[in-house]
């Protein structure tokens, strides 16, 4: 039986079990190796892509090297957003402040690669020793013509949704600064898609084949430029909502831009939300092109990934990711291969997200929030799971017990959103089910799985 | 370039100058830049932890956000494809002002409740160095809290290292949590154990297991610590060990004070408060400070004091493998001669690829890293007196100035970590891939850089390396070279 800590038994919920109770959005159990990173990780997730910005993290330097072009979000022109700055204060810094480091930094920067704007990451340090990170901000800004905005993200004032709220926050000061000329009444923002290995090119051009005008990709493949006329689109779409919600609702309040949540992981959720929003803009020739679109996409890929199914039919999945609402498409995702998700769980998922999981769910399924390397070990064997589905920090948990593994996260190289993601996805499950490998494997050779 | 004729290594220091013993100081200087521009270096609780997983039955844990320790398992994760646990204790905002002794206390509940181990590490970090937390006293009230005295008992040993990343890297960290394991274990008693301590520093799993065998062979028992050659290169398993087994065995750490002596690697760090100097100056423990035994000379070095300890010549296969290296440099030598290498990462790292690369004619013409010891210059004089152009050698440096000299330089191949591949992308030339962290190749874990086998993978990767650059440049496809 899986080993869960006393302090986290009600952040476990097994379907099934009535009624539906379960623990979330509260702060990690000390000492219980939560998978979550930190205030400032998520405020950077979510501002990385934008590439002709500089990103400026404040404080000593392991914030800055550890998130040195690790992530897989493409940019079509500037590569500013893959280098890594960082004030690297040292023991001095700590002592007398950081802040004339931090201008004398942003000046020189500003300078060498002349960005659009300038995002600055409070880290731990840079808010325990006072530095007025916003007053540098504005002095850098007035001393060099650009938006220079200071991101609160230092990493132990909450949880990793707190750093998205930061980011959206310092997102949101930018937007409705350049005029939004030349935008169409058919136009959207995509909000949400971080152009991992490409995908949200794949998801414009469908946009563009239907008729609508994409104003700003934020943040995936983003540009300042179009970030700031963002406020001119006639709808949001929302992926990724956990991140990128408290935007959404800033620019509806301050703008009325109404907005939708979609996903565009898995063929269902895809065409979904291509017909939402088809739907949204009521216009027959738009809902016409959605449909042969789709229709046209469909049969490009079904029939690869109907050879796929046949093979990986019947398997076992369990899914352990960042946000829930990632979690929904990729348990349909699974389903459309035959395959049965008994195991599922987030970092930051809310009471709301697990409802959901659980209505989607099959009897028995784990649902878990804010797990940890023991626990989800513990689950693999139990549910006896044959493929697992997360990041960096839970494959070799998979691989050291012989369970296939699928990335899913920040750092990947394979485009899985999309039609033809589907199809990668597809292809990425089979290449890791169907591998001869697991046969030297302790759990194969004991007859554990299928 | 007539100018510079005296031969001599060349500091070029590029933010905060530390090293100044330079002689020369080349004119073209590349600009200081206050802020530091993709990193050569990590923070310091990465080395500590790296330590502690080194280490029979103990589990690493960063005082700090949770961010700090998530990110390290990532990072470590990556090169090794191994799991890394790392517990937190997770500051909150509250904690950031009222203290975290109670997160600390909590959370080293929870990891003994949970893991059961033999001992917890407890690195801290740049947060609650900052806010003053005595986290020594800490440690030390709730280890009495639970009734245990420093060796007794079956709760787990508490150790605790000072590792604020604002000051130093992941080297110092490193070294800093190998002497506090060393310096909280050890007992004036030591029961007998092993012959020799070990200190090797930051070197690879392979690397491990390869000087524990050359220690067996010269019929030496052998103290090595860390020793992550099993914990994060261990076998696939039907169970998740919460704690994997190997590492060092803590009863020999206790002995170390009964050791004939101590060899520890590192040209950089010899004049420092390291593991081997505390037990010298405490128990009069012989220390043997050398360099990373990387090349033949400096792996003579290490031959020749283990002689000395063993009162036995080199055994057989060892000088079999230094004969098929000498003769390999041989068969190579044309080669490489002449050829220009930029090398980076940690400083002992360079310095021993220095050493290298100096024995078999390659210009090592920039020696660059993130470190700041101040002594990278010296040992890199020490190691390679002789190098025939002049060379610069920059400390505390980054990798956005490592390019910039780069462009300069026109070397024809880079040799260091993953990290400066886009230098040689742009570059159009080869790296060969050494030391921590590779991210874009698997098997970082088992790269061999040390001793004679390390040296003949060496030499034959830079050598191919160099080959295959030729042919695939080349007008014509040779398939003899």
């Amino acid at each position: 039986m899986t080993d869960i800590l006393q302090e986290r038994e009600r952040q476990v919920y097994r379907k099934g079990k009535e009624p539906f109770a379960i623990d979330c959005e509260k702060q990690s159990v000390a000492g219980s190796v939560s998978q979550r990173a930190c205030v400032f990780c998520g405020s950077r997730v979510v501002l990385y892509p934008i590439a002709d910005a500089l990103h400026v993290v404040h404080g000593p330097i392991g914030c800055a090297s550890y998130t040195w072009d690790i992530r897989g979000a493409r940019s079509s022109g500037p590569q500013l957003h893959r280098l890594s700055f960082s004030t690297d204060l040292q023991e001095m810094d700590v002592i007398r402040g950081g802040e004339k480091k931090l201008f004398a930094a942003l000046c020189e920067l500003i300078d060498a690669h002349q960005p659009k704007a300038a995002f600055v990451y409070a880290t731990c340090i840079a808010g325990i020793i006072g530095d007025d990170v916003n007053a540098i901000c504005k002095q850098a800004s007035e001393a060099k013509g650009i938006p220079v905005l200071p991101v609160h993200s230092e990493g132990f004032k909450g949880t990793k949704k707190d750093g998205y709220r930061a980011a959206c926050e310092a997102l949101f000061q930018l937007i409705g600064t350049a005029p939004p000329e030349g935008i169409v009444p058919t136009s959207i923002n995509i909000l949400g898609d971080f152009n991992l290995a490409g995908e949200i090119w794949m998801i414009r051009e469908y946009f563009e084949r239907m008729g609508i005008q994409v104003v700003a990709c934020i943040t995936g493949d983003g540009r300042v430029d179009d970030i700031r006329r963002a406020h001119g689109a006639a709808l949001n779409l929302v992926q990724c909502s956990g991140s990128m919600m408290h935007l959404a609702k800033s620019m509806k309040e301050r703008w009325g831009t109404p907005f939708l949540r979609v996903s565009y992981f898995g063929i269902e959720d895809m065409a979904q939300a291509l017909y939402d929003t088809a739907r949204f803009f009521k216009d027959p020739e738009i809902m016409r092109r959605t449909q042969e679109l789709v229709r046209q996409e469909l049969d490009k890929v079904m029939p690869q990934i109907d050879a796929y199914r046949r093979q990986v039919q019947g398997k076992k999945a369990g899914i352990y990711v960042g946000g829930a609402f990632k979690a929904f498409s990729l348990v349909r995702a699974l389903r459309l291969l035959d395959m049965k998700t008994v195991l599922v769980g987030s970092q930051t998922g809310s009471r709301e997200d697990y409802e959901q999981l659980r209505e989607l769910c099959d009897e028995g399924t784990i649902i878990v929030d804010d797990s940890n390397p023991l626990e989800l070990a513990g689950f693999l064997q139990e549910k006896e799971v044959d493929l697992f589905i997360g990041g960096v920090k839970e494959r070799p948990i998979a691989y050291k017990l012989g369970v296939g593994f699928c990335d899913h996260n920040h750092e990947r190289k394979e485009a899985l959103a999309g039609f033809a993601g589907m199809v990668n996805f597809a292809r990425e499950v089979h290449s890791t089910v169907m591998s001869p490998v697991w046969q030297f494997t302790a759990r194969k050779r004991k007859g554990m799985a299928v | 370039m007539s100018a510079d004729v005296s031969g001599t290594a060349v500091t070029t220091s590029v933010t905060n100058t530390t090293a100044t013993l330079n002689i020369l100081q080349k004119p073209a200087v590349p600009p200081s830049y206050v802020s530091t521009r993709n990193a050569c270096k990590l923070c310091a609780p990465l080395g500590a932890a790296l330590v502690f997983r080194g280490i029979e039955g103990a589990l690493p844990f960063l005082h700090g956000s949770q961010g700090c320790a998530t990110y390290m398992r990532r990072y470590i994760i990556s090169h090794f494809r191994e799991p890394m646990d790392i517990a937190a204790s997770g500051f909150s905002e509250s904690s950031a002002i009222f203290g975290g002794a109670e997160n600390l206390r909590r959370g080293l509940e929870n990891v003994a409740s949970r893991y059961k181990p033999g001992m917890i590490g407890v690195a801290t970090t740049c947060l609650c160095e900052t806010i003053g937390e005595d986290v020594a006293a800490m440690v030390r009230e709730y280890a009495l809290l639970k009734g245990q005295q420093a060796d007794t008992g079956t709760a787990p040993q508490l150790v605790h290292v000072s590792t604020p990343s604002y000051s130093g890297t992941h080297v110092d960290g490193f070294h800093a949590a190998v002497r506090s394991v060393v310096e909280t274990l050890v007992t004036s008693q030591p029961a007998p154990s092993h012959h020799i301590n070990l200190f090797p520093g930051l070197v690879s799993a392979a690397d491990l297991r390869y000087l524990k065998e050359i220690a067996d062979d010269f019929d030496i028992s052998a103290l090595v610590l860390p020793d992550y050659s099993e914990t994060l290169d261990g076998p696939a398993l039907d169970t998740y060990e919460k704690i994997p087994a190997g590492g060092t065995p803590i009863h020999g750490i206790r002995s170390t004070a009964g050791a004939r002596a101590s060899i520890e690697f590192g040209r950089t760090i010899r004049d420092r408060d390291t593991a081997a100097a505390f037990l010298e100056s405490t128990f009069g423990v012989h220390a043997h400070r050398l360099g990373l035994p990387i090349g033949i000379n400096e792996t003579d070095r290490l031959f020749s004091v283990l002689e000395d300890i063993a009162g036995r010549p080199v055994p057989g296969n060892h000088e079999m493998d230094r004969g098929r290296l000498v003769d390999s440099y041989v068969d190579g030598h044309k080669y490489v001669f002449g050829k220009r290498a930029i090398v980076y990462g940690e400083e002992d790292l360079v310095v021993g690829l220095a050493a290298l690369l100096a024995e078999i004619g390659i210009i090592p013409v920039l020696c660059a890293s993130g470190g700041k010891s101040g002594a990278l210059r010296q040992a890199v004089a020490e190691v390679a007196p002789n190098l025939p152009e002049l060379s610069e050698i920059c400390d505390n440096t980054d990798f956005m100035s490592i390019a910039e000299r780069a462009k300069l330089l026109k070397p024809d191949l880079l040799i260091g970590n993953s990290k400066g591949y886009g230098i040689a992308r742009d570059l159009g030339i080869p790296l060969v891939r050494v030391g921590f962290p590779i991210h874009d190749r698997i098997g970082g874990q088992r790269i061999l850089h040390l001793g004679y086998r390390g040296a003949q993978q060496l030499f034959d990767r830079i050598v191919n390396a160099l080959l295959e650059f030729k042919q695939e440049t080349a007008e014509i496809g040779y398939s003899y070279m």
